[in-house]
């Protein structure tokens, strides 16, 4: 078994499991907690619709925070929305999903997909800039800050390298490539990058407590 | 060339014009060893970690947008003040001891104990730098109440005995006294006599059988007991079989504020309680922005079902019996603006009522720039303004409410919270800012039209 075997074979396979055990211990873990009855008379329905309203809503900023906001909020979506196209909308990785969910759907030329790329590595290194800059962040990191963005940016930089191979051979950088994917599935359910599944159970939850109220969400 | 006068040597290691940074005052309550405090801090803590908690300190991204949004950050730049930061502790105390992973973060030791000499520095964090306004909890691109999570960790601190002197003492004569400023039912009494004789209003006090219970604030009660009267008088328009009662008119709830939940229960009981006496299907609550969190949103909870009467703030109240005609006002020739309780709008949901009112009143109404929901705190909430040690701190912030007034040029200002117009009150002395600041409730009773 070479690198490659390896990288595609037991590595990924290893990497989507702990991905997947640890997704739902974190949830497991949270759900089971115990949770308070809430017996006030609600001024509206809230509920399930609530919490979908506030799971689309916060994705945008409120008029009075948009300028104190502006930057990092930019960044946050290039690297988000640069990611989002490489992973799914790049054709080699749409081949791949194709093999196990048995469907595929169009891609992206290579160019634009080069640019997502590079557009959410500058982005990254921009917040990484200014988490190691601001006052305020440099205060409030910890390792989970920094190891979650290394995690993240290496698939997108291994990734980037293949077409300029640099001497490389194209397999080494490809098992390269899957084993930086490996890591990031490892490590998204434990630390900050589990922001990923759990952004949609706080927005929600502040839906569905705040909209009953009838107060701002 | 000059000598060094060898009989007054250089002292080259004395510090000159080195910062030496203020001491700062950490109280502390009872006479537990510092380990039993730390424990039942801890204790306390995890006490209050349910699901909602949990997603919320799971789901923290350190964004940091959060000190964007909050007063005590914008005005001082402190990264201190960062709302998610005064969480800190409490997140560290939930991923050691209740989070999905705390068996690893304690057998490898990612997490540390929190010690004493933290939960000493962090009593400024959560008591003097936070009115728990809830605007970071707006900005929050995951979503997170901070704010809501900011009163839990106070429970954490009350029974660890780590809270401000001042706050504690108030909220230990509240559940001693039954009011915050020590205002006993037969002073509460005498000032009802004295607003109805000075007012010329019938009060009626004590009645067995009633429809709406009335509660006022210790604050009103003391500072501004024309509230007493332009209750009243509102009431007895509306023609409400109505009353105040001797065993359950204190709406404030310093219980809350200083995050002891036996206490809170006692005050809200207090007021159920009596509400269920007389039969009452309404408690009217006050100008108050604290009593209406505690009761409305936060009463059934303490009474364990659903309550089995209506709780309205009076600016609904008012709201209400001006859109159905059962009182009406006449037009008032002034422009205003107005100041939201931000237990009431931001966090409450009644943020239209009191617009409603002022429509009713005809003024000229100027809204804040940002105004309603995202509304800057007065800076008062939460407790602090009672906290003696957190002036110069509340009053730095007060300047941005300063700013929101002054922009609309408005020849008023009303709020619909006591405690606001307390603190409005001290901070406009301390800056000698003379500006007009009114109760929304006193302008109707002004105004009222055909007083039954």
């Amino acid at each position: 078994m070479d690198l490659l075997d390896f990288a595609r074979g037991p590595a990924l396979q290893v990497a989507a499991y702990i991905l997947v055990a640890g997704v739902l211990w974190r949830l497991v873990g949270i759900i089971m907690l115990k949770e308070k009855p809430e017996f006030s008379e609600p001024r509206k329905p809230g509920g399930f619709m609530a919490a979908l309203k506030v799971i689309y809503t916060r994705s945008f900023t409120a008029a009075p925070f948009k300028r104190a906001t502006l930057y990092p909020k930019m960044l946050a979506y290039v690297l988000h929305i640069g990611f989002f196209v490489v992973i799914f909308l790049f054709v080699p990785h749409i081949v791949f999903f194709e093999g196990f969910l048995g469907f595929d759907w169009p891609g992206l030329p290579n160019n634009l997909i080069y640019l997502s790329g590079v557009a959410a590595v500058v982005a990254g290194i921009a917040l990484l800039v200014r988490r190691l800059t601001h006052p305020v962040l440099k205060l409030i990191s910890n390792f989970d800050d920094y190891f979650s963005w290394f995690v993240t940016l290496l698939p997108i930089v291994t990734g980037l390298m293949m077409p300029v191979r640099m001497g490389v051979r194209y397999e080494t950088l490809l098992a390269i490539h899957i084993l930086s994917v490996a890591v990031l599935m490892i490590w998204l359910p434990f630390g900050k990058l589990g922001h990923t599944f759990l952004v949609f159970v706080t927005r929600g939850t502040t839906g569905m407590v705040f909209e009953r109220r009838g107060a701002k969400t | 060339m000059t000598t060094v006068d060898g009989r007054h040597p250089l002292d080259r290691e004395a510090e000159r014009l080195a910062y030496k940074p203020p001491e700062v005052r950490h109280d502390i309550q009872g006479d537990m060893e510092t380990e039993e405090r730390v424990e039942k801090a801890m204790h306390h803590f995890v006490k209050n970690f349910n699901s909602q908690t949990a997603s919320y300190l799971d789901g923290c991204l350190h964004c940091g947008m959060c000190a964007d949004a909050c007063h005590f950050h914008v005005r001082t730049d402190d990264p201190r003040y960062t709302p998610i930061w005064k969480l800190e502790l409490f997140k560290q105390a939930y991923k050691r001891e209740a989070g999905p992973f705390a068996l690893f973060y304690r057998l490898f030791g990612f997490k540390k104990k929190v010690t004493i000499d933290q939960l000493e520095e962090w009593q400024h964090l959560l008591y003097d730098s936070c009115t728990v306004c809830g605007r970071c909890s707006l900005v929050c691109p995951m979503g997170i109440d901070i704010a809501g999570l900011v009163s839990m960790a106070r429970h954490g601190m009350f029974m660890a005995g780590l809270i401000p002197h001042e706050l504690h003492e108030t909220a230990k004569r509240a559940a001693e006294t039954g009011s915050p400023l020590g205002i006993t039912p037969d002073k509460f009494e005498d000032r009802v006599e004295w607003m109805a004789d000075e007012h010329d209003v019938e009060i009626p006090m004590d009645v067995e059988q009633a429809d709406v219970l009335a509660v006022m604030s210790s604050i009103e009660i003391q500072k501004y007991p024309q509230s007493i009267a332009a209750t009243a008088r509102i009431l007895n328009a509306a023609g409400e079989s109505w009353t105040f009662r001797t065993d359950g008119f204190e709406a404030t709830n310093f219980g809350m504020l200083s995050g002891n939940p036996g206490w809170q229960k006692e005050a809200t009981m207090k007021l159920i309680n009596a509400a269920i006496k007389i039969g009452a299907k309404l408690i009217v609550l006050p100008e108050c922005g604290h009593a209406y969190m505690a009761l409305r949103w936060m009463g059934a909870n303490m009474y364990g079902k659903p309550l089995p009467f209506k709780v309205m703030h009076i600016s609904e109240y008012m709201a209400d019996a001006l859109n159905t005609g059962k009182i009406k006002v006449k037009k008032v020739d002034t422009s205003v603006t107005y100041h939201d309780p931000c237990q009431v709008s931001r966090r409450g949901g009644a943020t239209q009522a009191a617009r409603d009112v002022i429509r009713h009143l005809g003024v000229d109404f100027r809204e804040m720039e940002y105004g309603g929901d995202y509304n800057w705190c007065c800076g008062g909430g939460g407790g602090v303004v009672t906290i003696k040690r957190a002036d110069p701190l509340r009053h730095r912030v007060f300047k941005l409410k300063m700013d929101q007034v002054e922009k609309t040029d408005a020849d008023e200002l009303l709020s619909s919270c006591a405690n606001c117009r307390q603190s409005f009150d001290d901070s406009q002395e301390h800056f000698n800012w003379d500006y007009k600041m009114g109760s929304l409730m006193e302008m109707v009773a002004e105004n009222l039209e055909d007083e039954a």
